[in-house]
């Protein structure tokens, strides 16, 4: 099973509500995947010379502070942080690939749950509704949000199999089906450099999509690929920075649905999902087509 | 008339309130409000009731229905009337996947889009969709009709029995098995029956009729040494 919500702003009106508008979303999806849950959030962009990143550690009473001082002091630059529950978000004016490698030599049991300019990842094992009562979901702001609820098939249920998936900068993949090439697919990556915490099989499908954007695709060349290459079922969801996408595998047999009003566009696994927010019962509701992608970006 | 809240109720008491009329008929009409693309509405129904639903419905909306007339005034969710022995169910906008799957008999008219396999493996229900049907609809249909105004997906009527497929509009590929055939007088009976039916103002002759070609489902002994 597992649900997929997302929900794309497009213009300022739901800005401030977005995320609570966002939590019955995923609340609703609870009996598709009561596993684990997770959420990525777009918003409180940093400068073209800055990197936002969520970083994670197992222990509550980390000492961020601690963490953002030495980090400031090594790369000697600025560095901003806050903390929510055990997962922090920092922000470094420095670049992406300076503040990777820090980490991988100085704070290895620190998790990057994302980087980018705008992008939050947040996921954990358990309910829906708990996860977003302990990220505060319902206070959080922002332009647009895609989310996941997960019932684990084909590997365990642990927060590193949890979605959403980074994919690279700003982006990131939910997903609800199940790969049947990911382990051949996984090696193959592998040789190409690409770096795997689980036996997920959504996993190896990030994987991939990074895999081709690192080769210079666009996302939408990086999607037909994916078409060819992956087999199995599957409905994505994709993160960018600027808004989402949506993917159907050509059987299509993974359930999906869209409603698009002026102000927004929202995408469920099911209706249900959809039912809370306003003007809902105006929008226009469809059901994506098999094999063809769905992009919305704010220009 | 009788009105039921699913704001207030859940699908389980109405779908109790609802068989209960089987066994005493005292309330015909029904009008079930706010429903939300909740699963399972009305399903089961056996009796000579006219529900009405407003809103949007789920998954399975009006299975099993026999006898009852059901209108969804929204889309419905997959699955819409599957096994549905007689009666009629109507939806004023899309359904998804699986409409009609397996249903047995009675009418089953979507006034918007129907999504992939509607009518798969159908078995003597009229299907009569007012817009277009995704891919392999009809897969391995048995007996009935169905009638598409508008375009039909990939692979329609792939590994057919004997359902009656007539289609208005463009068929992007057939599936296995499925021919298309001559248009005698008694198709045009048919199908200006099943429209008149489905209140559907359509000009039969614009149809084109497909079926089955017979070739992959009966036993042939030249093809023994296949085996």
């Amino acid at each position: 099973m597992c649900g997929i919500v997302g929900l794309y702003l497009k213009n300022d009106k739901y800005e401030g509500k977005l995320g609570a508008l966002f939590e019955p979303m995923l609340v609703a999806m609870t009996d598709r995947g009561p596993d684990s849950a997770g959420f990525a959030i777009y918003g409180d962009d940093v400068a073209s010379d800055w990197v936002k990143l969520t970083l994670r550690h197992p222990s509550d009473s980390f000492d961020w502070a601690g963490l953002a001082d030495q980090l400031a002091t090594a790369l000697a630059c600025e560095v901003d942080w806050m903390q929510n529950a055990n997962v922090a978000v920092l922000k470094v004016k420095a670049t992406e690939i300076s503040v990777r490698d820090w980490f991988a030599e100085n704070a290895k049991d620190v998790l990057i749950l994302s980087a980018g300019q705008s992008i939050e990842i947040l996921k954990e094992v358990g309910l829906p509704e708990n996860i977003a009562a302990k990220f505060n979901l319902e206070g959080m702001k922002g332009s647009h949000i895609i989310g996941h609820t997960r019932m684990a098939t084909e590997s365990a249920v642990t927060m590193e199999g949890s979605h959403p998936f980074s994919t690279g900068s700003d982006l990131c993949l939910v997903h609800n089906g199940s790969l049947s090439n990911h382990n051949r697919l996984r090696d193959k990556l592998k040789r190409e450099g690409i770096t795997f915490e689980t036996e997920n099989d959504s996993e190896v499908a990030a994987g991939y999509l990074t895999w081709r954007l690192n080769k210079g695709d666009s996302l939408k060349v990086a999607l037909e690929n994916a078409l060819k290459d992956l087999d199995g079922f599957f409905t994505f969801t994709i993160g960018t920075k600027d808004g989402f996408a949506v993917m159907r595998d050509p059987i299509a047999c993974k359930p999906a649905v869209l409603a698009e009003t002026e102000d927004y566009v929202a995408m469920a696994s099911e209706y249900q999902a959809l039912a809370s927010l306003p003007g809902v019962e105006n929008a226009t509701v469809w059901e994506p087509e098999p094999a063809r992608f769905y992009i919305w970006e704010r220009k | 008339m009788k009105t039921f809240d699913l704001a207030t109720s859940s699908i389980r008491e109405l779908n109790q309130a609802l068989h209960a009329q089987q066994t005493s008929l005292t309330e015909k009409e029904w009008r079930v409000t706010n429903s939300k693309g909740d699963h399972n509405i009305a399903v089961g129904l056996d009796a000579d009731l006219q529900v009405d639903i407003h809103g949007h419905a789920g998954y399975f909306c009006a299975g099993m229905n026999k006898t009852a007339s059901v209108t969804v005034h929204g889309n419905a969710g997959q699955g819409l009337a599957e096994n549905m022995m007689s009666g009629v169910v109507r939806v004023k906008g899309d359904a998804s996947q699986a409409a009609g799957a397996t249903a047995q008999g009675g009418l089953l008219v979507i006034e918007g889009n129907a999504g992939a396999r509607c009518g798969i493996s159908m078995k003597g229900v009229d299907i009569v969709v007012k817009g277009s049907v995704g891919h392999m609809s009809c897969f391995m249909g048995q007996s009935g009709s169905l009638v598409v105004c508008g375009d039909a997906g990939e692979a329609l009527g792939d590994s057919l029995y004997e359902v009656h497929i007539y289609v208005k509009g463009e068929v992007k590929s057939l599936g296995a098995d499925c021919i298309q055939k001559e248009m005698r007088p008694e198709h045009l009976e048919e199908l200006s029956g099943l429209l008149a039916k489905a209140g559907v103002d359509e000009d039969p002759a614009s149809f084109k009729r497909y079926g089955s070609a017979r070739q992959l489902y009966t036993f042939k002994v030249d093809n023994a040494s296949a085996y």
